[in-house]
């Protein structure tokens, strides 16, 4: 498949996951318990033709698709509705809100990878098993803390969020890039480069970062998600008010409009980030080719 | 790595057995309060002191772990049968089946684990009683858990699919579900294994995840998500260390999990 035929392809799959993603939360916020329950039907001093207003107006919203696409158009105009509870437009809280996401999730991604990729890469090129076990052993401790225990730690320690959002990356992006350069320094023509007395380090350089490095591309694409999933601990505990706090006061709240809002947003991220490194990773290896 | 395998299956079971012994071990139930000592530091008589309302830690960390231990292999159940009817159905059949299947699975891994979970549990009521609060979080991890261990179980149903033996079998007449339930599904056991375990790890740190963000287990029952909230109100890692105990269990069973994994894996291989 062409460059173009590819892009057009990730294109449309992501607009129609998107739009899946925007159906199905709208779904769960059309069944929730309590979503066709308005507080203000109780008002003792609203008239008869008021509270028949209010019904309309929730009569509206009653078919899935209907509500659906009138989120959607209003959504095309600029206008994501109202939190219910904070009581502020959905879009200028997502505006002011999403910068500190993502440069939380840049730093943590960047701290995590650069930890990852020198502890995988010294293990490749020492060659010495005492260090795999120890750098093996400290990335499996981090794997097997949960991401809001390493949010709270970060937050005893007083260190900052990247950080703890790049501890929970880490073990993850570590053991992906352990594996490929173990599984590449076993390849047959790079046994007869060291057989032939081929320096590690260019072994390494030469050899077995060209084979893991597309791989390592969509491991990339994958670590976003878990990087955006690991805001969510990081923000709320840490007190940083970020989609991810956003996200978890809305899930405290019930307030589903908003975390309606979110999820497309989330999905769009996520998605937009696999997609952006398969591309990359495919225009690599059409290049190598 | 065997001795370390067995090692790590010797201390799940320890502290499997540990938290099964809970009414006979713990000095209390983990509800009971003792009001005059709240908040006190380990004793003779409270092994990892009290908590700031003067309930047993020992015996909540006892009571926690069970639910924990007890409720995660029960949803990794949950998610294991609905990935192997929902991946190995769609790759035994093929086609449009498999493909819509593949992308209803796409779009539930499109979404962070941590943000979906948060998401389908806003829409729950979250006051609720203890126990329905339990059959909650972990019916939810069951429920939505099953996505990527579908995608697996979908691509091996698929290669069974072309194999010579369901070809032959199929040939000898055999209907498609028979074929699926006596033939395929059997094979795909080891897929099956490997999955129910990898799953009970994660949905043990999913737990605790939740706890912590309050969108867990309810007071006053104890699970290691609510015995981890302590730590929130921590000044220092040094003041009160005895409060680590669950974290320290947590990572232990966890880390132990990933030990007998290493079996699965091979075994899924």
């Amino acid at each position: 498949m062409s460059m173009l035929g590819r892009l057009v392809r990730h294109g449309l799959v992501l607009i129609a996951t998107v739009l899946l993603g925007g159906l199905l939360s709208a779904v769960l916020v059309r069944l929730a318990p309590g979503f066709d329950v308005d507080e203000s039907q109780l008002d003792p001093h609203l008239n008869s033709q008021s509270l028949q207003a209010i019904r309309q107006t929730r009569a509206d919203q009653r078919n899935i698709f209907r509500y659906y696409f009138h989120s959607l158009q209003r959504a095309a105009h600029g206008d994501f509705g109202t939190s219910l509870s904070l009581n502020q437009p959905v879009g200028t809280l997502l505006r002011e809100r999403t910068p500190l996401t993502l440069r939380l999730v840049a730093m943590g991604l960047l701290l995590s990878w650069a930890a990852a990729l020198a502890l995988s890469m010294s293990a490749a090129w020492i060659r010495v098993t005492a260090y795999d076990v120890l750098a093996t052993a400290v990335s499996g401790v981090f794997l097997c803390m949960p991401a809001a225990v390493l949010a709270l730690l970060s937050v005893l320690w007083n260190v900052p969020g990247a950080l703890a959002v790049a501890l929970i990356v880490f073990p993850r992006v570590y053991r992906f890039s352990r594996n490929l350069m173990a599984k590449a320094q076993a390849m047959p023509h790079i046994v007869t480069a060291r057989c032939k007395g081929v320096s590690e380090l260019r072994i390494l350089l030469w050899h077995v970062l060209p084979i893991a490095g597309p791989q390592l591309l969509a491991v990339a694409g994958v670590s976003v998600s878990i990087a955006v999933g690991a805001a969510i601990p990081v923000e709320a505990l840490c007190g940083l008010a970020g989609v991810g706090q956003l996200a978890w006061q809305a899930a405290l709240a019930r307030d589903l409009p908003l975390l309606m809002n979110i999820t497309i947003l989330v999905t769009f991220v996520t998605l937009l980030a696999n997609s952006g490194a398969d591309i990359i990773g495919h225009a690599l290896r059409g290049n190598e080719a | 790595m065997r001795f370390w395998r067995r090692f790590a299956c010797a201390v799940l079971l320890i502290v499997v057995g540990l938290s099964l012994a809970a009414n006979w071990l713990a000095p209390a139930g983990y509800a009971k309060q003792y009001r005059d000592d709240p908040g006190s530091p380990p004793s003779h008589q409270h092994w990892l002191g009290t908590d700031d309302i003067g309930r047993d830690r020992f015996a909540r960390v006892l009571y926690g772990t069970r639910i924990s231990l007890l409720l995660a292999p029960a949803a990794a159940l949950i998610s294991t049968l609905m990935a192997a009817l929902i991946g190995g159905l769609a790759g035994y059949l093929g086609g449009p089946w498999s493909r819509a299947a593949m992308a209803v699975t796409d779009l539930f891994l499109s979404l962070p684990w941590l943000f979906l979970l948060i998401t389908v549990r806003a829409v729950m009521p979250l006051n609720v009683s203890p126990m329905i609060s339990v059959l909650v979080t972990f019916l939810m991890l069951g429920l939505l858990g099953w996505t990527s261990a579908a995608r697996v179980l979908c691509s091996s149903a698929n290669a069974l699919r072309g194999s010579d033996f369901v070809r032959q079998a199929r040939a000898s007449g055999i209907g498609s579900a028979r074929l699926f339930w006596i033939h395929v599904l059997p094979n795909l056991k080891p897929v099956l294994y490997a999955q129910f375990w990898i799953s009970i790890p994660v949905f043990i740190l999913s737990e605790a995840n939740l706890g912590i963000l309050g969108l867990g287990v309810a007071e006053p029952l104890p699970s290691w998500g609510s015995l981890l909230k302590e730590l929130e109100g921590m000044v220092s890692v040094g003041e009160e260390p005895w409060k680590f105990v669950p974290l320290i269990l947590l990572v232990v069973v966890v880390t132990s999990f990933q030990f007998v994994l290493s079996k699965q894996d091979e075994l899924a291989a």
